[in-house]
Order: structure tokens, then sequence, then C-alpha cells
């Protein structure tokens, strides 16, 4: 009986000692101070354009507070963490970081002491931030006005709020690494792959995440429930979801340029995306991101289309009534849409996607695709939240997923009822 | 005559309400974008399953816009309007104000006065006159003496249901509705006692609309003696200051967000 305690015991402490070695082990001490001299325009300039790519600002600023002044909650599914102070306030931004620190906390995940940060900061892909790029964007924050705002303490759940479990948690799911250039594809694919993968992180909303919050391979881009947000983000290889392989070139351009193209529109957290980012890459940049995105191998879905359930004649007549009455104005009594103005919904992969998330949440709030440069003035969907019931919101999208030729699962009033009762404002 | 005037007026109105009845064709105007506003505002508010929807139609556009970035910027709340203006930028919020500040549609009647008379009496003396022991400005010294509203920024108060008005109130009071600083109206919301929020809202809601019902353009400044040796006015009256109320300029064309 003792021996196994011993036993137990030797196991655990080689356990702690493999964590704490994945976590630590040969990472210097940095003890370099925050530099005196102001960073160069060309620096800045190019900082605030990496800022853009990863929509580092988004995050870091809170609803109608300064920028990158930190702040804004970001719930998950552990409690909610805060997003820290960027600017260059001595005591309570990242003023007294150096360049090093800096560095240390894209690649590694740790901050100015040494602590270990929150994966919400997506590091698992800044990682791969190649080091001139890191010290760029250090640059462009130490440039911007600094302002006095204390971080806000996160509200995670025992054990979630200790280093101990974060400890664990990255030596399962996250290793350093660095970007690494595959000498078989073109500069273009290359630029392109370090983008998505690195500052865009593509993967942090695109990839599937398990009960720990945890992904196999955080670059797989094969779609993902995004925590807490009742938004599923598509998977960008299955053609039968977001899969972008057969779309012309110019199309993919324009979606991250403008949010809308002839092929899609986005809406939801990928309007954000695009509002934010991706609207003001340069054309070249943005060309290398669709060269890779068209490049990623095709994953089939799972689904097979003999076993799909057909909704009740009685679902779908409803249905069909309330679209007439609510939808059809704008989408067309065949579904066809308005170009320019009503994306079709007819022969659409949004509206027969098997996760049923974006639907409802696009019937129940409406919105508007991104006003952007490219597309200043969109037209938008109206929210049916306080017009229809759930049953009545689950026969309109269960009638346009069975309509004209669509053919997806109905979806059920107890789908709607949970999505509108998890809703937090 | 007049009342066949009327008549054929009353007419074209309802020829008006027919054709819009009619399934409408898809056109490419910003009543068309903003169908995802009127769905819930209608044309002239409307009375929701959670609230009321305020009227947007004719309101000063400065003051529109500076709602719409209020609702996306947090400083006031409800769910579905700052998840409809999330994706929205700046310059597109202040063409959907210009918008709706530029519709003249007819404004229902004022709801019944169901306060007692008194109660009225004391809404109209502040509404004209303020309250000075508590340091309260006249409702109509910044929303105009017909109370229709003051462009740029200073919305109208009459045709606007007293359940509508109190939660506004209310809401300033407990900071739950906010402005940019300095926030005016929050000031003053906390100054009235709670009697006379009741009374306030009471007269206005009952309040008839004037003809003319759109917002006044701004008095201008006083003129300022420019002679010297000439000696200046005395002024009338020792009036308090005018309260600052902040509020967002337009945006500059090319400005990034």
């Amino acid at each position: 009986m003792k021996r196994i305690a011993w036993l137990l015991v030797a196991v655990l402490a080689v356990l702690a000692g493999l964590v704490w070695m994945f976590n630590f082990w040969g990472a210097p001490r940095i003890r370099d101070a925050a530099p005196t001299t102001p960073p160069s325009r060309e620096q800045v300039a190019r900082g605030a354009y990496l800022a853009r790519a990863g929509n580092c600002m988004l995050c870091h600023t809170e609803r109608g507070g300064a920028a990158y002044a930190g702040g804004r909650p970001i719930e998950t599914p552990f409690g909610t963490v805060y997003a820290g102070n960027l600017t260059p306030d001595a005591e309570t931004g990242i003023g007294s970081w150096s360049a090093a620190h800096f560095r240390r906390a894209l690649h590694e995940g740790r901050s100015r002491d040494g602590r270990l940060l929150y994966p919400v900061f997506p590091y698992t892909h800044t990682t791969h931030v190649t080091g001139a790029d890191a010290d760029a964007l250090f640059d462009y924050l130490r440039s911007l006005p600094p302002v006095h705002k204390p971080n806000r303490q996160h509200r995670l759940r025992w054990p979630y709020n200790t280093q101990a479990a974060l400890a664990v948690w990255r030596a399962l799911y996250f290793r350093p690494g660095q970007y690494m250039q595959d000498p078989s594809r073109t500069p273009e694919w290359n630029r392109g792959a370090y983008l998505v993968q690195g500052l865009g992180h593509c993967g942090a909303c695109h990839t599937a995440r398990n009960a720990l919050g945890g992904v196999r391979e955080a670059m797989d881009l094969l779609g993902g429930l995004i925590p807490m947000q009742n938004w599923y983000a598509p998977s960008l290889a299955a053609p039968s979801e977001a899969a972008v392989a057969d779309w012309p070139l110019d199309d993919v351009v324009q979606l991250l340029a403008t949010g809308t193209s002839p092929r899609g529109t986005v809406l939801g957290p990928m309007a954000e995306v695009v509002l934010h980012s991706t609207q003001y890459l340069e054309p070249r940049d943005l060309r290398a991101m669709a060269v890779f995105l068209r490049s990623l191998p095709p994953v089939p879905g799972d689904t097979d289309p003999r076993e799909i359930p057909r909704a009740s004649a009685v679902v779908f007549d409803r249905g069909a009534k309330l679209y007439e009455q609510h939808c059809a104005d704008c989408h067309g009594k065949q579904g066809q849409g308005v170009r320019g103005a009503y994306p079709p919904l007819a022969g659409n992969r949004a509206i027969t996607l098997p996760v049923t998330q974006n639907l409802v949440q696009v019937v129940l709030h409406g919105g508007f695709p991104p006003a952007t440069r490219g597309h200043p003035r969109p037209f938008g969907m109206p929210p049916f939240a306080t017009v229809l019931s759930d049953a009545e919101v689950a026969a309109v999208i269960s009638y346009i997923r069975g309509a004209w030729g669509n053919r997806a699962a109905p979806v059920t009033e107890l789908t709607v009822a949970q999505q509108r009762s998890s809703r937090r404002e | 005559m007049r009342g066949l005037l009327s008549f054929f007026f009353i007419l074209l109105l309802l020829s008006g309400s027919i054709a819009t009845a009619a399934p409408a064709a898809f056109q490419d105007t910003m009543a068309q974008r903003t169908l995802a506003c009127t769905s819930c505002h209608g044309k002239e508010g409307r009375a929701g399953p959670d609230g009321y929807y305020p009227r947007i139609a004719g309101k000063p556009a400065g003051y529109l816009y500076n709602q719409l970035l209020h609702f996306r910027e947090g400083r006031r709340h409800y769910g579905l309007m700052a998840n409809l203006l999330e994706t929205l930028s700046d310059e597109y919020l202040y063409d959907i104000a210009l918008h709706f500040a530029q519709l003249d549609l007819p404004y229902p009647a004022p709801q019944l006065a169901t306060a007692p008379p008194e109660v009225l009496q004391r809404g109209r003396e502040l509404v004209a006159r303020g309250d000075p022991e508590r340091r309260v400005p006249a409702c109509a010294s910044c929303h105009g003496k017909a109370l229709t509203g003051v462009t740029p920024n200073v919305p109208g108060l009459l045709g606007l249901p007293r359940d509508y008005l109190l939660a506004q109130l209310g809401a300033w009071r407990t900071g739950q509705r906010r402005a940019l600083a300095p926030d005016c109206m929050a000031e003053i919301a906390r100054r009235l006692a709670p009697d006379d929020l009741s009374a306030v809202t009471a007269f206005l809601a009952a309040e008839p609309l004037p003809a003319h019902a759109k917002p006044v353009a701004p008095a201008p400044p006083p003129p300022v003696p420019r002679r010297r040796g000439q000696k200046a006015q005395p002024p009338a009256a020792p009036e308090p200051p005018p309260m600052r109320c902040g509020a967002a300029l337009p945006p500059v064309a090319g400005a990034v967000r």
C-alpha cells in the first residue's frame, strides 16, 4: 500500500517536473530596461499596419474607451478575462517593458514579470510572428499616447484562475514555435500562410476547441463554434462550408477587403474582423492570404445527403407563410436575393451549414455587413427577436433550409429557445 | 372649400399608405438600407413587446448621430441596437442620421392628460422656467421655445409617450444612459425632484405639437459691443450661464476609426 502511495507521489512529481519544464526550461531572465529613444517613423507605420493585421485593437479597447487601453471583457467557458492595457503608461500599461519582454509575450505568452498569460491572448498564433515584426508592433504601441488605466482582475473560476492550471494547459496545448517557410511553395503562399496562421490568428475561431479550450492542431482551420458567442466559424477547407478553393482569387480578396463579394457576404464576428482588420491590408497581402486559403486541401463534409431528415409538412408550410410575410420582399420569392444588397438563400452554403447557430443569430438579431471603404453603405437585416416566437423562427429557418433545392436538416424550437436564452447582453 | 381640400388631402394620404402596403420593390435608397431600423421604430415610433421604440424621423441629425455612437460604444444600452451598429462606420452612422433627420412625417395626437391639473401646472412651470432653487434650467432654454428641438444636437420633447420620457430621465439619473462629457442631461435629471420627474413628463406627453414641428436653428449669440468708449448695455437679468453639453462632431471624410 505504502509503495503505491510512493509511486503515485513519484509520478505526480515527474508530471509536475514535466509541466515546469515545458513552461520554463531554458527561458533566460530578461533584464532589459524600457527603451528611452523614440521609435523611428517607419517602424511606427509598419507596426500600425501589423497591428491592423492582428486586429489587436478590437480586444484591447473597451467599448467607448481609449484605444489600446484594455479593459474589454472577453467571456470564456472558464470565466471572464479582461484585455490588458497596451499603451505605454509606465505604471498600468507596457511603458516599463523592453522589446525583449514584448517579444517574449508574443512568442511565449508570458508577461513582463514572467507570469503565464491566458491563451485568450492568441499567443498560440503570435508565436509565429517574426522578431522584426514583433519589434515593429512594440514600437508602434510605445508611440501611442499613454493612458493610465489599471488592468482589471480576471474573473475566472477555480482552478482556472491559478498559474498551475495554466502551466498544465500550456504543457498540453502550447509549444513556442516560429514560422517556417515552406520552400516548396511560392513566396506569396508563404506570406499568406504567415499572415493567416500568425498575426491574423484566423484559427483562433476557425478551429474547434475541446472542453479545456485547447486545440489539437491550431492551424487546421476546420471550423469551430466560437466559445460563448453562439457563432460558428465555418471550416475554411470544407467545400460544403466556407472553403474558397473554387472561388476566383479576386472574389476572396474582395470579401476580405470589403466584406462582400459575388460569392458571399460576411456577418457577425467575421464582419468585425473585416471592419477593423482586413479592409486595411494591402492588396498584395490580401492576395497572399487568398492564395494560401485557396490551397487548403479540401475536407469533405461528414453528412450523407441520404440521411438528412426533412421538416414535417406542418412546419414547412408554416415556415413558407412566415417567409412570404417577413422575408420574401428582400430575399425574393425563390430565395434569389438581390445582387449587391441581399444574399440569395437558395444554394447558399451559409443556409445549409450543418451547424445552425449563425442562422438563428441572424434571424433573431439581424445585422449589417461591415461598412467598409470598399462597401461603405451596406443593406441591413432587421432583428426578429421581438417579432417571431421560437417556434416561428425554427419554422422559417427549417423552410429556407429545405426550399428551392436546399437540402439541410430542420431546426427545432428547442435549439432556438436555448440560443435565445443564452444570449448575453 | 376648405372641407373639400382637406378631404382630398386625406384621400391623398390614404392612397399613399395603400401604395406602401403593397410589397415594396427593391430600391437602391437609404430607406431600403435602413429597413433594419424602421422594422422596430416604425415611421413615427412604435410600442414593442419589450418597450417603446421612439420616433426617429425628423429628429436633429447631430442628435441621432450621437445616439447611434452612444449605443455602439456602450453609453446607452439596448442589445439589439448595439448588435446592429457593431459593424458600421462613423461615416455610415452619420448618413443614417441624416436620412432620418430629413424625413418629414406627421406626428400622432398627444396622449390624453391623466395627471391632476396642479401636476400639469407644475410641469408647465418646469418646462418654461425651470427650478432656480434646484438649479434646474427650463427645458425650453435648450430644447427650443416650442420644445421641438434645436439643430444640430438637441432633440424635441413632444410627441413621445410618458413612459418613454420617464424611462429616459430615470436612466440618466442612474447612469444607465450617458452622453459624452460634460453630460448636461444627467446632471439635470439628478437635480430634479422625484415628483418633478413625474410632473414634467406628464406635461410633455400631453402637450400637442405646434404646426411647425421641426427643430429650429440655434439662437445667434448676443451681439458684442464693438466700439470703444461706448458703454455696454447692462445685462437685462442675471441669467445663469447655459449648461455645457458634450457631443461628437460629424465624422470627417477619410478619417479612420
